[in-house]
């Protein structure tokens, strides 16, 4: 039978509010345990919340960004459950009234077309602390810097039809909350986490199979490896005669599968009722106004722009404006060399090949945007050529200086001057009178022979289109 | 709409507290009656009411993202039964 993959994907960013959600205490990543948890967030008696504005603007931001209803008044609920690194008893969350609405996000798929996914909805939450679970004799832990940490809870409508289009969507949204400069996208630290909800039914039917909620995927790599692994397994049980469960299970990356978290909970019931102790959200039109203002060039409008600003191809646009730190640095580099296909020819090929091999960031690279333009000026101007340009910007790299001390030190100037090409021409032609005899009776092949020796005799330096007109002249005359 | 006692008991359950037999049946019993005493509500005219999320008729003030509380560690510490190097000790919840 043929099975057709049904995923929905609900993706926690956390907000970069530099304080909690509904306390004063700061959010800044690997402090000392309980160095940054308060009152609010202990879940001390007497204590109340008190949101704060910037998670609220963040999640517009994202609202905005996704073409989503802004939800009027929204409201916060508490859902209950009982785990030691959450002090309260509940979760401060949003369960009825989420502040954003039905929105949508466009991903590219690999046969170049675009796919709509639905987002159902986006909601504000607060973080849970954190168990340690090892080292203590029969006790746990328990590190509440993390607790009151803002969360937005992105939900997609089941749409995903493959893991590859799960993750094409994920990198579509790490990519947008980059942009939107909301949340650091730090996968490692938890700031971008995926649970996926899959599902496998006969290909053409309507109604959805049974899921599985996957937890634990922190990488791109772990929801498209889940994925794959977990729709086999579910066609293998069907397949088998058996059925299967509505269950959570966690991926385990060493083993590459996924395991039943077999608790012996019974099903979630977090009994989610209005928390009385925090009022509707209203969010009013000159509040999203204010957000809309503060919103940037998105990924797919920035993409756009490059194609009819700088004629780059879409791919090309596509791979400049994945994050927006590229986007800015593409555009600093075309700017400065007034070469916008060789600035993008080179950001994405020289300059990128040099930063996966150091293993740098990009805004630590020891090339900025200045610098990589004063060396494609450098082409541009003929100084020196493409190929030239190569070692030159080894040099720059490994830090020994811009582009023009490094042509000056080495001596890498490009011969232009017809009168010096020509004096070696009729040197390689004198020391070479078996091949020149062979190519004036026909050999014409060995034209590239004397581009070569030419070449050799320069160093590399002379002008190649010089020399091919010259060599051409001297050679047929 | 009437709870019986296993109802009570999972609530129990879900809630973290422990009962005995009579005391479910106490409960099951009383809640019954409170609820009956609510659904009265069901025979009030609310057409074209608003459902309210809050009893008061407010909206939730912000505050600016700012850090306002100071480390005081030491002191919410001296209160808790258990820590060790700065975490709060809680009996293990995992085997």
């Amino acid at each position: 039978m043929e099975w057709e993959t049904v995923i929905g994907l609900e993706i926690h960013a956390q907000l970069n509010t530099v304080s909690k959600i509904f306390s004063g205490a700061p959010t800044a990543y690997g402090a000392e345990p309980n160095r940054q948890a308060c009152p609010v967030d202990l879940g001390m008696p007497g204590v109340l919340p008190v949101l704060n504005q910037g998670a609220v603007e963040r999640a517009v931001m994202l609202g905005l960004a996704i073409n989503a209803e802004i939800t009027p008044r929204s409201v916060f609920a508490r859902k209950n459950y009982f785990y030691p690194d959450l002090p309260k008893g509940y979760q401060i969350s949003q369960f009825e009234l989420p502040i954003v609405g039905l929105g949508h996000l466009d991903i590219e798929l690999e046969d170049g077309t675009t796919k709509r996914i639905g987002v159902t909805r986006a909601h504000l939450e607060e973080d849970a602390g954190k168990s340690l679970h090892e080292g203590f004799e029969a006790m746990t832990g328990i590190d509440l810097n993390r607790a009151g940490t803002p969360l937005i809870e992105i939900v997609s409508e089941p749409e995903l039809r493959s893991a590859k289009e799960a993750v094409a969507y994920m990198k579509k949204l790490h990519s947008l909350v980059r942009y939107l400069d909301i949340c650091d996208g730090n996968m490692q630290e938890g700031s971008f986490r995926c649970d996926a909800n899959v599902s496998i039914r006969p290909k053409g039917q309507t109604e959805f199979g049974t899921r599985a909620e996957l937890k634990n995927l922190n990488s791109f790599r772990f929801v498209e490896r889940a994925i794959n692994f977990e729709v086999e397994r579910q066609i293998d049980v069907i397949e088998g005669g058996g059925t299967v469960v509505q269950e959570t299970r966690l991926y385990d990356p060493d083993r590459d599968e996924t395991r039943s978290m077999r608790s012996k909970e019974e099903a979630n019931d977090y009994r989610y009722f209005p928390d009385p102790d925090l009022l509707p959200l209203v969010v009013d039109s000159a509040f999203i106004e204010t957000v809309r203002e503060k919103l940037p060039e998105l990924p797919d409008a920035k993409r756009a722009r490059f194609v009819e600003q700088y004629g780059l191809s879409d791919y090309d646009a596509g791979v400049l404006t994945a994050t927006r730190e590229m986007g800015d640095f593409y555009e600093a580099v075309a700017a400065g060399c007034d070469a916008p296909k060789l600035a993008a020819n080179w950001v994405m090929g020289e300059f990128s090949a040099a930063l996966n091999r150091s293993e740098v960031e990009l805004g630590e690279a020891p090339v900025n945007a200045e610098g990589l333009a004063g060396l494609l000026a450098r082409i541009q101007d003929e100084t020196i050529s493409g190929k030239i340009a190569k070692e030159v910007f080894e040099a720059m790299w490994n830090g020994e200086g811009d582009a023009d001390a490094v042509i000056e030190a080495k001596g890498l100037k490009q011969i232009t001057d017809t009168g010096a090409i020509d004096a070696i021409i009729d040197e390689v032609m004198a020391s070479n009178p078996k091949q020149l005899e062979q190519y004036r009776g026909g050999k014409d092949k060995l034209f590239g022979f004397f581009v070569g020796q030419v070449m050799k005799a320069t160093q590399g330096k002379a002008n190649p289109a010089q020399v091919n007109e010259r060599l051409k002249a001297k050679l047929d005359g | 709409m009437s709870v019986d006692t296993s109802e009570v008991r999972r609530i129990a359950h879900l809630s973290r507290l422990a009962m005995n037999d009579d005391q479910a049946r106490d409960f099951a019993g009383g809640l019954s009656d409170i609820f009956a005493f609510v659904e009265q509500l069901d025979g009030a005219a609310i057409e074209g009411v608003e459902p309210m999320a809050h009893p008061l008729d407010a909206e939730q003030r912000l505050r600016p993202d700012a850090v306002t509380e100071p480390d005081r560690r030491d002191a919410y510490q001296a209160i808790a039964p258990a820590v060790e190097g700065g975490l709060y000790l809680v009996p293990r919840v995992i085997e």
